[in-house]
């Protein structure tokens, strides 16, 4: 069905006598006949615009997303208010339907918000460069783990177990191409390992990567874990939760050669994942290092203010192999989702809004940590997020949980074998007060519940007691 | 030409930085309902942030008015023909935005428990049935973000196919007109490249392949090839080269941007290729968004299968009374592990998904015809006139989806390059082609026009093509210094780059 074609027949026709062939199907003669595939292809024939609606609907109704239950899940990604004006500006035809900005007379708009952006995540994070964005989080990590090999000439990463495990699960997948050896230094108290840490810098370490908040919620004492890497001659890399660099003291005044991050909490959707961005700074000297498209200023013949494509011959299309990354279609949309959330919360909404994560967490934190097969997974200071351990198996305290329509938080037993009964409950503007109290209430029932149903280990091994049945 | 500055043009560039005021602001939080603490005695103080960033002060309908501002200064698909060539800028159904923005994909959290997210599982299990069955090869990866994060995912799926086998081999093969993302991959995955020659139709030059294979025996990993090739000719020795990459035990990898020529007509897998990327974003109608989101999902065969990366989007049968379901696994001990957190561009998915369904098998095939047709067409008609003299097509024959022509005639006689002539293409209201790619045709300009263009489109950027060669017969100029309408004129893009400023700059 090709409704988004118009050729009617007798377009056809006369297009086909212009060619000089009489049939479409000539046209495919270069292609030897063996490799023709003589058959349709074993699709469902096309529908209407209705039923394929209808089509995704139903799928859509079979996920429970953060409408249909109250979602305190975290771990990178997180549910919060996207202002109305980040859709409406976003699905503008003049922003959805352009391509990079080849042609930059006619791409002054998209350059422009470029600029912009580029301009705000080098506020947020008080690096003086930042790129138009990369793909996502934790390939932004494997990128800087790339950038920070070829200024150092050194191939060793030292890093905290604290860095999201997808993002040390990418750095490794890709070290194994670009030829990196990764050495990861553990967790005390939900904090990094300061003296692990500078045990295992070296002068072979290319980068230590730490991540602030770390992927347990807490925050790190960034300036202090970086001196190794200072000493030593290795970048430091900070990856950073953009909605908490209104409170927290930014990467780049920290010692930070790199900040980055999954840029997902400003003016994107969870989308299940993607597409959302990755936001990437770095100091003056990493500049012809960096990654991914650069929107900078300049003049057009008439005098008048531009932007344009800078620094265009570190990039693959220019340099081939010796490109700074392989880069090329990235994130230029999502950037200006985040763009405009940022420019609509504005220098007090932005500062204001991380104050109000810090203390409604606060509260959370108080609040669960009061149930009764609740605690601490550990005491370090959090912004937005924070872990607990469970006194029952996680994942039957979730699904009890989600039966109320709470989905209460990301299990870390996959990621962290240690933490088995661990849960990191996060938290945006979006969770009230009262959804915390009622996720206070809930845990605390389920947990109750479970030990009833599933007594502890020693209750279970006790003999029944005479004339119990 | 009489240079009156246009009203967009006299409307100068202000940031929205530069539209601050002090006390202004769009946003209304919530109030913090809970009892507050003072910030230092939740966080040390040395650990907190004085002075917070200079984010703008504008309040609502000013923000609006700046991007729909900065908007107009944009062009785009919907507003005309966009035939840059390599890109497949085809139409965006609007039914895909919508579904995608249904709340139970788009507020859907990427670490929900499978057992709660089964519809978008179907979604990408569905997706990646479909894309395997028109590529041609039985397993599918959606985890790689865009094509070139395809092209690693490749090379890297290579490298452990090949470390399995107790190997290791350094050297990739690409064709010296490859796109750029190509050997920027290879270099990245830790490989060497080594620059195959190209024939004068555009493909590859078989004596100067086998040369490469015996000069290089045992070492080379993988072949990269487009087919049709970058000047949209469909290589005929596609069966020999796989078969020659093979004997010399590499894998053979399909850079999928030009897919949108042969979808339903011929399959990369069934060409030889193991292991192919798929660019959501030109041929499954994804928004190009001003450069991304897109998505490059992976489709391998059997031998490549074990290595795609984690987790896999898998259909487990039923059991104890319940239906068959979707999981997601991670089990996968050969994987060459994660490309990017959670599970990928879920969002380009349900688009690209949509858009599949919406077309079906039939109307993909008939796509791909009609994409192949109006760029015949095209062709013919920029082989009439002037266009036919000054511009002639870098190999005469019938093309695939796209083709290239040469402005080395135009440059010579009418002293214009192909730059100025795309200059000029914009005051006539159209994006120009892809210029100065590939490399082996000199000044090159590569034409896609899509499936999705009318005749009288097509029809249209002939006589814009035809009327700019004739005005340029009599005045040269005119082209050089365009264009003349759009809200900038010529940048300068050198000086952007050797005194960069990239941010604002506070006073």
């Amino acid at each position: 069905m090709t409704r988004y074609t118009s050729a009617t027949p007798d377009d056809r026709r006369q297009m086909l006598d212009a060619i000089g062939v009489g049939s479409a199907a000539e046209l495919f003669e270069q292609i030897p006949e063996p490799l023709r595939l003589g058959r349709p292809l074993a699709l469902p024939d096309g529908m209407g615009e209705a039923e394929v609606y209808e089509r995704l609907a139903a799928l859509a109704e079979r996920n429970a997303d953060a409408e249909a239950q109250v979602c305190f899940v975290g771990a990178g990604m997180y549910d919060h208010y996207v202002p109305a004006i980040v859709d409406a500006i976003t699905s503008r035809s003049e922003f959805l339907t352009p391509y990079t900005p080849y042609q930059p007379e006619i791409s002054q708009g998209g350059l422009q918000v470029m600029f912009e952006f580029q301009t705000a995540m080098s506020e947020l994070t008080g690096l003086p460069v930042s790129n138009a964005g990369l793909y996502e989080g934790p390939s932004s990590v494997a990128s800087a783990g790339y950038l920070a090999m070829g200024a150092t000439k050194r191939r060793k990463f030292v890093v905290s177990r604290g860095l999201h495990p997808h993002s040390r699960e990418t750095l490794a997948t890709y070290s194994v191409g670009y030829g990196a050896e990764l050495v990861e230094v553990g967790l005390e108290g939900g904090l990094t390992d300061a003296a692990a840490l500078a045990g295992a810098v070296d002068g072979e370490t290319a980068a230590v990567i730490l991540q602030s908040p770390n992927f347990l919620g807490s925050v790190e004492d960034v300036e202090a874990l970086g001196a190794a890497a200072k000493e030593h001659g290795a970048l430091l890399i900070v990856a950073c939760d953009p909605m908490t660099l209104g409170i927290l003291k930014p990467p780049g005044e920290c010692g930070a050669d790199i900040a980055l991050g999954e840029g997902q909490p400003l003016g994107n959707r969870l989308d299940f994942g993607g597409p959302s961005f990755g936001f990437f700074c770095a100091t003056e000297a990493q500049i012809r290092r960096m990654p991914g498209r650069i929107a900078g200023e300049t003049e057009d013949v008439d005098g008048r203010r531009g932007f344009v494509l800078a620094l265009q011959t570190r990039e693959q299309h220019i340099r081939r192999e010796k490109a700074t990354n392989n880069i090329c279609t990235a994130q230029a949309l999502n950037a200006l989702g985040a763009m405009v959330h940022l420019a609509w919360l504005g220098r007090q909404g932005f500062r204001e809004l991380g104050e109000l994560l810090v203390q409604r967490t606060a509260y959370a934190r108080e609040r669960l940590t009061a149930v009764d097969g609740v605690k601490l997974l550990h005491e370090a200071p959090v912004a937005r997020e924070f872990a607990v351990r469970l006194d029952a198996p996680v994942d039957k305290v979730l699904d009890r949980v989600a039966e109320r329509g709470i989905a209460a938080g990301y299990p870390l037993g996959r990621d962290y074998p240690e933490f088995e009964d661990g849960l990191l409950i996060a938290i945006t503007e979006r969770r009230t007060k009262s959804q915390i109290d009622e996720l206070a209430e809930a845990l605390g029932a389920a947990l109750s519940a479970e030990r009833g149903a599933f007594p502890s280990q020693k209750d279970a091994k006790a003999p029944v007691p005479e004339g119990a049945s | 030409m009489a240079l009156t500055e246009t009203p967009m043009q006299a409307e100068r560039a202000r940031t929205i930085y530069e539209k601050s005021k002090p006390g202004r602001r769009a946003a209304a939080l919530p109030a913090a309902e809970v009892p507050e603490k003072p910030l230092a005695e939740l966080i040390p103080e040395n650990l907190l942030r004085a002075a917070p960033p200079r984010l703008p002060e504008i309040a609502e309908p000013e923000i609006v008015r700046h991007y729909n501002r900065l908007s107009r200064r944009n062009f785009d698909l919907d507003s005309g023909f966009y035939p840059l060539g390599s890109c497949t800028m085809k139409h965006n159904p609007r039914l895909n935005e919508r579904v995608a923005a249904l709340p139970g994909h788009a507020r859907l959290h990427p670490a929900q428990d499978p057992r709660r997210a089964q519809g978008a599982l179907e979604l990408m299990w569905l997706l990646q049935e479909s894309l395997s069955e028109i590529c041609g090869l039985p397993h599918v990866s959606l985890q790689p973000s865009a094509g070139s994060h395809g092209e690693l995912a490749g090379l890297l799926l290579t490298r452990a196919y090949h470390a399995d086998r107790g190997e290791e081999r350094t050297k990739v093969l690409a064709p010296d007109t490859s796109h750029g993302t190509n050997p920027a991959s290879v270099t990245m995955a830790g490989y060497e490249v080594v620059k195959v020659a190209t024939d004068e139709q555009g493909g590859v030059e078989m004596d100067d392949l086998r040369a490469k294979l015996a000069e290089n025996e045992g070492e080379v990993a993988c072949l990269m090839l487009t087919n049709p090739n970058t000047l949209g000719v469909f290589d005929e020795n596609i069966a020999e080269i796989a078969k020659l990459i093979h004997e010399a035990g590499g894998t053979l990898y399909y850079d999928g941007a030009n897919l949108n020529a042969v979808m339903g007509h011929s399959r990369p897998g069934d060409m030889g290729f193991d292991i192919v990327h798929v660019n959501l974003h030109k041929s499954f109608s994804q928004p190009h968004g001003g450069g991304g989101p897109g998505a490059g999902p992976i489709a391998v065969s059997d031998r490549i299968e074990p290595y795609l990366p984690r987790p896999q989007v898998v259909r487990r049968a039923g059991s104890n009374g319940h239906g068959p379901g979707f999981d997601l696994d991670f089990e996968r001990p050969k994987s060459i592990g994660r490309l990017r957190g959670f599970q990928g561009n879920f969002g380009v998915f349900v688009r690209s998904y949509a858009y599949i369904l919406s077309l079906g098998g039939d109307g993909l095939s008939e796509a791909s015809e009609t994409a192949v047709l109006n760029a015949n067409y095209l062709k013919a008609r920029l082989a009439e006139g002037r266009a036919g003299e000054r511009l002639p097509i870098a190999f005469d024959r019938h093309c695939m989806h796209e083709f290239v022509l040469s402005g080395k005639p135009m440059k010579r006689d009418l002293g214009l390059a192909t730059l100025d002539l795309a200059k000029r293409l914009l005051d006539f209201g159209f994006h120009p082609p892809t210029v100065y790619f590939p490399l082996l045709v000199e000044e090159a300009l590569m034409v896609e026009p899509t499936e999705t263009e009318t005749k009288e489109s097509l029809d249209a950027f002939a006589e814009a093509i035809e009327k700019i060669l004739a005005e340029a017969e009599d005045n040269p100029e005119l082209a050089k210094n365009a264009p003349y309408t759009t809200p900038v004129r010529r940048l300068d893009e050198v000086k952007a780059t050797r005194q960069p400023v990239v941010r604002q700059q506070f006073g």
